[in-house]
């Protein structure tokens, strides 16, 4: 009887605080026993300003605890340079998306304190998904994020369309879960280990068919995580139907986690199938290039088109990875970065879309908003300008860099059919900033806008478009998340 | 050692053909009443094996547990099975193509795999270390090396609870809820009213 020696608690310092205060506040909404519906807003507000809380002190307590890489818990969590960078924009990502959700769950009485939890108890699946260092691991963080994800799609429950894309979601994605467990499984009976490390000792030498197969269906899998064509069809439906605040965390925070995953799975375990993975995340660039492209153009709903929008950015952000060179890599995490601050003042301003005190969804409610709105207006455009890539806002920077990366490797095919596609895109961008300015004034807006949204939607518009006077933290800081991940 | 081999068959074969007619019955109550045949042999082969801890919790958990709630919500539910089995035979062509193709890929990649000389210490099943029951070594594994996937496994049914009351659960107005303290404090006087019954007529 060994008394077992205790696990190294510290890297993971940062999931045990936000789980805790996770629970905690769950305590607290639940013993305060709000019956009536006034009340129920007045908690709901305080547990998610707390929440926003807990989500900055978990950012402070990661760059505290994180240093040189460290694994624990019997090397199936591993924390780093890299998953820093990872769990810094997925924090900020669901506090932001917390904090412009609030105005929207109180105007559709949907205002209950267990939407900041299970924001926070997703954001523990994502620390733990970009930590993660083993096969098991992996699958129980993405399963954490992931449920709490489901409810939260289908929280406006009397609502059909939610609860619709709720389950859609729930059985898309646990078909999605299904593949990785699958090709988990025929790793594990191939290398006789779930660790990164192991595996990746154990592949060094010829590529054992059994491996590559289950790879590829881990990559599937993380493929629909990340809603990359084409595993991309639930996106639209999922992004259409679910509140228009979930469809911006939607967006953002478990995109950004699932990547981080993808590019530690394809570098560390699988580091030597480079020419295997190579072609599955070329096809599945290429891919979703093309339908984010040419599938947006017929849109009139701005929920569905910025579905089809953040497949091809994911399309693009793909380039990097398939690249697969350090510069790849790099422009990979500086395009998600950018990527989350466009999309998430992109959905600030979608929010202020409300006319009578409902939201509209159309396109072509936009019209004529230069004329009741100018800063709003303005802000909007600025971001559909800086989706399409247009110099010298940030959206241009993050293409070039992942184009650059691939010229830089060879992969002229590649960076061709970007080039071509974004100048697609452009056009279903550019065709809402002319609704914005161009056409008449039929029916305004409301007036009133929350002063959250103008709070991230300001705020987002200046790192968009001051981007390219100060790039160095951005850049410094991905350079050296990637020295981490592959090693010095 | 004959006794064994007679037994692992007996279960082993109840088991599959149990799993085969949760399938194949028509009554949704009978396909569970299977399901349930078929834990209990798979709990008897665990214990042939040596793992009683896990044959034993297979009965509490799946039998006691899982299958008995499923059998509530299945005759609660009322479903109309032919309903739900009606595009069958409509999807059945596609179902059949994706499952052969499916087939035939693991059976490409099973092709390629070979047992490796020394295979057969690597995959037999760790020993069991002396003096200590399946439980205690079970227990010693759970909260020493997976501690964090227990932790973490422990996060993710906290949140399927949270989900599933978060989108159920209605507080409905004008429930009668129980008041322990009223009914005490109830008095003789508030309840009972004597009256006098004149013979032949009631009240």
């Amino acid at each position: 009887m060994s008394p077992a020696s205790l696990p190294n608690f510290v890297p993971a310092v940062p999931e045990i605080f936000l789980a805790a205060a996770a629970m905690a506040l769950l305590m607290l909404g639940v013993l305060q026993r709000a019956v009536a519906v006034g009340e129920q807003v007045r908690i709901s507000r305080v547990v998610t300003w707390m929440s926003v809380l807990a989500l900055l002190l978990a950012i402070l307590l990661a760059s505290a605890v994180t240093g040189t890489r460290i694994a624990t818990f019997g090397g199936m969590f591993v924390n780093d340079g890299f998953a820093l960078f990872f769990k810094v924009l997925a924090l900020l990502a669901t506090a932001l998306s917390l904090v412009i959700s609030m105005g929207y769950l109180e105007r559709h009485d949907i205002a209950r304190f267990e939407y900041a939890v299970l924001y926070l108890f997703a954001a523990v699946g994502m620390m733990m998904m970009v930590s993660a260092n083993d096969l098991i691991s992996l699958y129980v963080g993405l399963e954490l994020q992931s449920l709490a994800l489901y409810v939260v799609a289908a929280f406006q429950r009397d609502d059909s369309r939610s609860t619709e894309a709720g389950l859609k979601y729930f059985v898309l994605s646990a078909l999605a879960s299904g593949f990785i467990l699958y090709g988990s499984s025929l790793v594990y009976g191939f290398t006789g280990t779930t660790n990164f490390d192991v595996i990746a000792r154990a592949l060094d030498g010829t590529p054992v068919l059994g491996v590559v197969f289950g790879l590829v269906f881990v990559l599937a899998g993380l493929a629909f995580k990340v809603s990359a064509a084409p595993f991309h069809m639930w996106t639209p439906d999922v992004y259409e139907g679910a509140p228009t605040p979930v469809t911006a965390f939607f967006s953002v925070a478990p995109k950004i986690a699932a990547l981080g995953l993808l590019l530690r799975v394809v570098t560390g375990p699988f580091g030597d199938l480079v020419q295997q993975w190579q072609q599955v995340i070329w096809i599945a660039s290429v891919l979703s290039m093309v339908i984010g492209a040419f599938a947006a153009i017929s849109q009139r709903n701005i929920k569905r088109l910025m579905a089809y929008s953040s497949i091809g950015h994911i399309g693009y952000a793909l380039i990097g990875l398939a690249a697969g060179s350090r510069d790849g890599l790099e422009s990979v995490l500086i395009y998600m970065a950018i990527y989350i601050t466009m999309n998430l003042g992109t959905f600030a301003a979608i929010l202020c879309m409300r006319r009578s005190d409902r939201m509209v969804e159309g396109i072509d409610d936009l019209a004529g908003l230069s004329k009741s709105h100018p800063v709003l207006a303005a802000a909007f455009a600025l971001m559909m300008f800086s989706m399409a890539g247009i110099p010298p806002l940030a959206g241009f920077f993050g293409k070039l860099y992942v184009f650059k990366a691939a010229i830089t490797a060879e992969f002229y095919g590649l960076a061709v059919i970007g080039v071509l596609t974004s100048v697609v895109a452009a056009f279903y961008y550019l065709r809402i900033v002319k609704v914005i300015y161009f056409d008449n004034l039929t029916d305004a807006l409301d007036r009133a806008v929350p002063k959250n949204l103008t709070f991230v939607l300001l705020g987002t518009s200046a790192a968009i478009l001051l981007f390219f006077l100060w790039p160095d933290p951005l850049l410094a800081s991905s350079q050296s998340a990637v020295a981490s991940l592959l090693g010095g | 050692m004959i006794i064994e081999a007679v037994t692992f068959y007996i279960l082993a074969t109840v088991a599959v053909f149990a799993g085969v007619m949760v399938v194949a019955s028509r009554n949704p109550v009978h396909s569970v009443l299977f399901l349930v045949l078929a834990f209990i042999n798979v709990a008897g082969l665990f214990i042939l094996m040596g793992a009683e801890f896990l044959g034993l919790i297979l009965v509490v958990v799946y039998v006691g547990a899982v299958a008995v709630l499923f059998m509530f919500v299945i005759m609660m539910l009322n479903l109309d099975f032919r309903e739900l089995r009606r595009g069958f035979l409509k999807y059945a062509p596609l179902g059949a193509a994706v499952g052969i193709v499916l087939l035939a890929e693991i059976l490409i990649v099973l092709g390629g795999w070979s047992i490796a000389p020394e295979g057969g210490q690597r995959f037999a099943a760790a020993p069991i270390p002396d003096g200590l029951t399946n439980t205690d070594a079970l227990g010693r594994l759970l909260y020493t090396d997976y501690i964090y996937l227990f932790q973490a496994a422990g996060l993710i049914l906290l949140v399927a609870m949270i989900g599933a009351i978060v989108l159920t659960h209605r507080s409905r107005e004008g429930v009668r809820r129980q008041r322990i303290s009223d009914q005490l404090r109830v008095r003789k006087e508030e309840r009972v009213e004597v009256r006098k019954v004149p013979t032949g007529r009631g009240i």
